[in-house]
């Protein structure tokens, strides 16, 4: 039930793009664009020369050595490569420079199309202030809480919202710059810390207060935008996570009332069209599951890791969608042409040590063995022989599998992890096993407290390992 | 010769592939011995926890110095391009050294268009001489030769674009 953009295109301007990413996601958006008979020009530092993704696309070009900061992160570098390579667009995939404004900034500065929003845009939600304000312009409910400049403010803001509440870095991200305080005096102890920390980590002081949920899910909606008219491409649950880092994500999210479901859907929808967002978005919600509540996180100007969830259920290849709006085509479908059918789960696996803290593992893979089952989709950039270099995340490959419900996508994604060989490095598909056969995530929607309480009462997954084997 | 060099390629990775560490061929007079190089991935593999990173930081240049090393060592028994570069160099040539590209960019050999190139076989260059300039979106790069000796062979183009790494030309020292 694929459904193809195909009609609308006439003559394609965009007919080589750079990518600008590694890893599966490099993969991933080669993929889309060959099968849109569309050329490819692959950026690689020169650790990774040899993988996957370099001998798929159709040039490749080394930009700098293995650190990320003299390759991939070197915006004058990428540009010039594009227009050296005679590509008429970046894709940038997400991580790296995939939400820096400059970046985008200096595409349009050279005429080379950044697949993505535009710069403004990626400003505009990239500043958490800036975001909650467009959210209350746009009537989609923010955390109760706000800015504060001093102590006495916030103490004052706190009383009013309740304890226990967060104290955030405006100009912050991926949970540095956060404290919790239960109480007025752990408020106080903490004020200074949180904006000294704020200042060192992003150059910005400037913090504010708000009501921390106590019993949250992560649920985020997808949309797509031509710059005009706003779609939306239903919802994700990714609550499983670890210290902010999202595990296992799936779509729809389990058992929310269609009334919590269609408000969510609406929001998003609400605040990307009060900006005119321009190409594949995500709006993320933190949900007050017992007061079915929901309230606006942040939004991510750029394509997901876990969109392939989205895509499995709605039939919709986001890459594609992503190089039409770049080269100007209007959206092909109404609201009611997108139905979310079946049930999609996704597993992250990470080379790390589950048993050290979760420490990156790279190193060479010796077997690789990813299975063919129905209804299972793998994205990864790893083979037998392939190396993992210790410069980048550690993210190897994602496990998707889609079901016509929720417990026979995870059923056939428990089987496929028992059938899945990655040799030579440590990864967490034990842990990923364990995750999917709780009783909990058995019964589907857990809070993002979840993996937390899970790791606590079980210490050593080791064990757990050598038990499966015995 | 009865073996191609895809015949060898596909030899290796059936060898990658499986669970033996040696393989020894012969046939038509040609005999092939591959081990699987055990060494690489555990060298990486040690360096990680001093390079640990939660995401897509930089690390250390110690780091990055070493990790491409074994990644190649491991391959030794792959000729592949950069192998066969590596090789013509390393025997043909014995003596010869690489001024490589530091960076991306496009390659002048001249200060402007139309002047006398910085340097041309024959040429004595020292580790300060300017030997090119790459140009990154409008911003010129001098191109230190940083060893002392002749050029011998010029390999890159005026105007060509040039990745990092790539040679740009041969010394004898």
């Amino acid at each position: 039930m694929a459904i193809t953009m195909v009609d609308r295109i006439q003559t394609p301007p965009i007919t080589r793009v750079l990518v600008a990413n590694r890893g599966e996601i490099a993969v991933r958006i080669i993929r889309s664009l060959k099968r849109l008979g569309v050329e490819t020009v692959l950026v690689v530092s020169s650790a990774d020369r040899d993988s996957l993704g370099a001998r798929m696309a159709d040039k490749v070009v080394c930009v700098g050595p293995g650190r990320a900061t003299e390759s991939y992160l070197k915006i004058d570098t990428l540009v010039h490569a594009a227009q050296a390579t005679g590509a008429q667009a970046i894709h940038p995939g997400y991580g790296f420079l995939s939400e820096r404004a400059e970046f985008a900034r200096a595409c349009e500065e050279n005429d080379v199309i950044f697949i993505g929003p535009t710069a403004e845009q990626i400003e505009q939600v990239g500043n958490k202030l800036e975001a909650r304000r467009i959210a209350g312009e746009a009537n989609v409910p923010v955390t109760p809480g706000g800015p504060v400049e001093t102590l006495d403010e916030a103490l004052a803001v706190a009383d009013d919202i309740g304890y226990p509440v967060l104290i955030k870095a405006v100009g912050g991200g991926g949970g540095r710059g956060l404290k919790r305080a239960d109480t007025r005096e752990s408020l106080i102890q903490q004020f200074d810390m949180a904006s000294a920390e704020a200042l060192s980590a992003f150059g910005d002081g400037r913090v504010y207060v708000e009501c921390f949920v106590t019993q949250g899910r992560h649920v985020e909606v997808q949309v797509l935008g031509d710059g005009k008219d706003v779609l939306h491409l239903g919802d994700r649950d990714c609550s499983v996570q670890r210290r902010y880092q999202k595990l296992i994500e799936e779509a729809p999210a389990p058992h929310l009332s269609d009334a919590l479901r269609d408000g969510l859907h609406e929001a998003a929808v609400r605040f990307a069209r009060h900006i005119g967002y321009r190409g594949a978005g995500t709006i993320e919600f933190l949900v007050d599951v017992p007061r079915e509540q929901f309230y606006f996180l942040e939004m991510n100007a750029r394509i997901q890791v876990e969109h392939p969830v989205t895509e499995e259920v709605t039939g919709v290849d986001l890459i594609e969608a992503q190089y039409r709006i770049a080269q100007g085509e209007p959206l092909p479908w109404a609201q009611n042409d997108i139905q979310v059918q079946g049930h999609a789960i996704e597993c992250r696996i990470n080379a790390e040590d589950c048993d050290h803290d979760f420490r990156p593992s790279p190193g060479r893979v010796t077997q690789a063995h990813f299975p063919s089952h129905d209804g299972l989709r793998i994205d990864t950039h790893i083979e037998a022989g392939a190396m993992i270099p210790p410069f980048y995340d550690s993210m190897v490959a994602k496990v998707i599998a889609v079901g016509q419900n929720r417990e026979q996508a995870r059923l056939r994604l428990r089987m496929a992890l028992d059938d899945l060989v990655l040799e030579g490095v440590k990864t967490n598909i034990t842990l990923h096993k364990a995750i999917l056969e709780t009783p909990e995530f058995t019964q589907g929607g857990v809070d993002t407290g979840f993996l937390g309480r899970y790791l606590a009462e079980k210490p050593s997954l080791q064990n757990e390992a050598r038990r499966e084997q015995t | 010769m009865s073996f191609t060099h895809d015949d060898v390629q596909r030899i290796i990775q059936l060898l990658d592939a499986s669970h033996f560490d040696e393989l020894h061929l012969e046939a038509d007079g040609i005999k092939l011995d591959l081990r699987r190089n055990s060494g690489a991935s555990t060298a990486v593999s040690d360096a990680s926890p001093a390079s640990a990173m939660p995401s897509m930081r930089p690390v250390s240049s110690a780091t990055s110095v070493s990790a491409p090393q074994p990644a190649n060592s491991a391959k030794t028994a792959a000729p592949s391009s950069d192998a066969d570069e590596n090789r013509a160099s390393s025997s043909g040539q014995a003596a010869l050294l690489e001024i490589k590209a530091p960076m991306l960019g496009t390659f002048y050999r001249a200060p402007k268009p139309g002047a006398d190139p910085f340097i041309a076989e024959g040429s004595k260059v020292e580790p300060e001489t300017v030997v090119g300039i790459i140009e990154v979106m409008k911003l010129m790069n001098s191109v230190p030769a940083n060893i002392t000796g002749e050029v011998v062979e010029v390999v890159a183009q005026d105007g060509e674009l040039v990745e990092y790494d790539q040679v740009l030309f041969r010394v004898r020292p």
